[in-house]
C-alpha cells in the first residue's frame, strides 16, 4: 500500500477510533456480511432476494456449522452463490455478525443419525411437504421475499433436494425443524399437525434419501459456450434489419425500439448508420422471467444487434443460456435455453 | 494509542481484501428508488460514464396489465470504448453500451450487473486488459453506491 494512503489513514483514525474500538470484533463480520450478503438477505436479515435470516425461530434452530457449511457450499441452482473463496475466519466471522440479531443459545441436537422408514416418508412427503417444497425437493418457484411478489406473502420453501443443504443439514436438525416448525414463517410444526414422532423419522429419512436421487443441475464448467451468438447475413444490411424486425413479431414479440449503438454517445445524426439495434419485448414470457429470479433486468429488452463492415453483415445477439450461468438458478437456467432457442431461430429466420 | 490498534488493523484488512470472482455485481443501496436513481445517475457521472438511457421495465409491464415495483435497466458508457469494441472486439457488442439493472424493494434499492470477466474468460491478453478495465470501473460504480 503506498505510503501516502497509510498516512492518510492514519490521520483519519483518532476521529474513528473511539466508536470502532467497542465493535471492532464483529465489524469485520459485519463488513462482510453487508458486503456479499445484504444484497439478498438485507441489512438486518429480513430477506429479499434470498430468505430472512434474523428471525429468533430460524436462529435457534441453526448451527453454527450449518450457517457455516451453508456459505461455504451456497446452494447450488438455487441463487444463493457458494463463497469458496472466503477463508474460514471470514466465514466465522460472517456467522457471528448473523448471531447477534437472536441473542441467545442456538439449540444443540444429538449426532446420531435418525431411523425411519424410507417408503413410509416417501408417501408422507408427498401429502404433507410436496406442495410446498416440490414433489422432488425442488424448492419452490422463485425466491426469498422478494418483490415481484407482494411482500406479504410468505416466504420461498427453500429446496430440500439440493447438495448444499444436505451437506449442511444434520438428520436430528430437520427432525427439530419438523418438529417445532418455524414461527412466523409457513413452515408450521408438524408434531402439532397431529404427526407422530415416528412419522417424522419416516420424513427425515426420506429427506436424507434425496442424498441418493440429485436432482440435474447444469455441472459444465461456463466456458464451453460463448457469451455471444454471431451469424453473417446472407442479405443486404436494410434487408437484414427487416427481417430480424418480422421474424421477432413472427415470434411473438413486440418491437419496442430501434436506434443506433452509438445513439446517446454522439449528437443526434452523428452515429455510425451502419450499426443498428433493434430491441423487442415479450410482456407475458419477462413477467413470468421475473417472478423466477428479479435480476433478470440483465436480459432486456430483447435485443439485435445489425453491423455492417467492410461489406459484410453480420448479427449479434447476447447467448441467454450463457449470461444465465451467472444467476445460479435452474429454473432461469430452464427459461434461457427457451429464450436461446428463440434468438436462434429470430437470427436464422433472418439470415439464412 | 492501544485503542487506534483494532482499526489500523480492521482497515488494512478491509483494503487488502482480495475481490473475490464474483459472478454478478450486487449492491443494496439503502435508499427509495427515486433517490438511488439519482445517486446512480451522479455516480456514473463522476465515473465519466455517459448515461445513454433508462429503459422503464416496470412502465411497459403496467400498460401490459402485469403488476411490478419501479424496475429500470440503466445503459451507459464511453464513446472511445464502444467504438474500440466495434472496430476490435465485436463479440462484446451487444454487452455494449453497459447495463444495470435498478429495482425497488419496499424502502430499498437493488442494483445488479454481470461480472464480464465471468462471460469473456478470453485468453487474447489485449481483450483481457479490456474486460478487466471494464470489470474495475463496474467495481468502482458498485462501491461509490454502496457509500453512505
Ligand atoms: C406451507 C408450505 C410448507 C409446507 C407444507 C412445508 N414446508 Fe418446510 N418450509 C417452508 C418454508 C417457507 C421454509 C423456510 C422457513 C425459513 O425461511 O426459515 C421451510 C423450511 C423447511 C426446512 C428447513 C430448510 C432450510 O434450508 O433451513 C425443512 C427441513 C423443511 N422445511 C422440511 C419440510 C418437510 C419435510 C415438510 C413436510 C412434512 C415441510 N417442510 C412442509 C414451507 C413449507
Ligand atoms: C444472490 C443472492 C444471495 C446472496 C448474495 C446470498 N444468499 Fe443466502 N440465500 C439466498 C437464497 C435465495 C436462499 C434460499 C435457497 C433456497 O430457496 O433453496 C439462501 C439461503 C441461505 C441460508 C439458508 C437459510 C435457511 O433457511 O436454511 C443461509 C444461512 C444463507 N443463505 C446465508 C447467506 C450468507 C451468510 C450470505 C453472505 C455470505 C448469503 N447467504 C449470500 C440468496 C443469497
Amino acid at each position: 500500500m503506498p505510503i501516502r494512503l497509510l498516512l492518510i489513514l492514519a490521520l483519519l483514525l483518532p476521529l474513528t477510533a473511539q466508536a470502532s474500538h467497542e465493535k471492532a470484533g464483529t465489524d469485520r463480520g459485519e463488513a462482510l456480511y453487508r458486503q456479499h450478503c445484504a444484497a439478498c438477505h438485507g441489512y438486518d436479515g429480513n430477506g429479499g432476494v434470498g430468505v430472512p435470516l434474523a428471525l429468533p425461530d430460524f436462529q435457534y434452530s441453526v448451527t453454527n456449522k450449518f450457517l457455516e457449511t451453508t456459505i461455504r457450499m451456497g446452494r447450488p441452482g438455487r441463487i444463493m452463490p457458494a463463497f469458496s473463496s472466503l477463508s474460514d475466519e471470514d466465514i466465522k466471522a460472517i456467522v457471528k455478525y448473523i448471531r447477534r440479531w437472536a441473542p441467545g443459545k442456538p439449540f444443540r441436537y444429538p449426532v446420531e443419525p435418525v431411523r425411519g422408514d424410507r417408503e413410509r416418508g416417501r408417501q408422507l412427503y408427498a401429502k404433507y411437504c410436496a406442495a410446498c417444497h416440490g414433489p422432488n425437493g425442488e424448492g419452490g418457484k422463485g425466491t426469498g421475499v422478494t418483490f415481484s411478489r407482494p411482500r406479504d406473502l410468505p416466504i420461498i420453501p427453500p429446496a430440500l433436494n439440493n447438495p448444499g443443504f444436505l451437506a449442511a443439514a444434520s438428520d436430528q436438525f430437520i427432525k427439530a425443524t419438523l418438529m417445532n416448525g418455524r414461527e412466523g414463517t409457513p413452515m408450521i410444526s408438524f408434531l402439532k399437525q397431529g404427526l407422530s414422532e415416528q412419522d417424522i423419522n419416516d420424513l427425515v429419512v426420506f429427506v436424507r434419501s434425496f442424498e441418493q436421487n440429485p436432482l440435474p443441475i447444469e455441472q459444465r464448467p461456463i466456458e464451453t459456450e460463448e457469451a455471444t451468438i454471431v451469424y453473417d447475413s446472407e442479405y443486404d444490411f436494410q434487408t437484414t434489419i427487416n427481417n430480424i424486425k418480422d421474424a421477432a413479431v413472427g415470434n411473438n414479440f413486440i418491437i419496442i425500439r430501434e436506434q443506433k449503438l452509438e445513439t446517446g454517445f454522439v449528437p443526434k445524426g452523428q452515429e455510425n448508420p451502419k450499426q443498428h439495434i433493434i430491441y423487442f419485448c415479450n410482456f407475458g414470457f419477462l413477467n413470468k422471467a421475473l417472478a423466477i429470479d428479479p435480476r433478470v433486468g440483465l436480459f432486456l429488452p430483447c435485443r439485435v444487434t445489425v453491423v455492417e463492415k467492410d461489406g459484410k453483415v453480420k448479427v449479434y445477439a447476447i447467448n441467454p443460456a450463457r449470461l444465465s450461468r451467472l444467476f445460479n438458478n435452474v429454473e432461469l437456467n430452464r427459461l434461457c435455453l427457451e429464450m436461446n432457442e428463440t434468438y436462434q431461430s429470430i437470427i436464422e429466420d433472418a439470415t439464412l | 494509542m492501544s485503542s487506534r490498534k483494532p482499526v489500523l488493523l480492521l482497515l488494512l484488512w478491509l483494503l487488502a481484501t482480495p475481490a473475490l470472482a464474483e459472478d454478478l455485481l450486487m449492491a443494496r443501496i439503502p435508499m427509495t428508488f427515486p433517490e438511488a436513481m439519482l445517486k446512480l445517475q451522479n455516480v456514473l457521472k463522476q465515473h465519466g460514464q455517459t448515461l445513454s438511457r433508462v429503459q422503464r421495465v416496470d412502465i411497459g409491464l403496467t400498460a401490459k396489465g402485469y403488476k411490478t415495483d419501479k424496475y429500470r435497466v440503466v445503459f451507459f458508457g464511453r464513446l472511445e470504448e464502444i467504438r474500440e469494441v466495434a472496430d476490435k472486439y465485436p463479440m462484446l457488442i451487444p454487452y455494449v453500451p453497459h447495463k444495470i439493472a435498478i429495482f425497488a424493494e419496499e424502502d430499498e434499492t437493488l442494483i445488479v450487473a454481470a461480472n464480464p470477466e465471468r462471460l469473456f474468460p478470453e485468453k487474447d491478453p489485449a481483450l483481457q486488459r479490456f474486460v478487466r478495465q471494464w470489470k474495475k470501473d463496474l467495481e468502482a460504480i458498485f462501491h461509490d453506491m454502496r457509500e453512505e
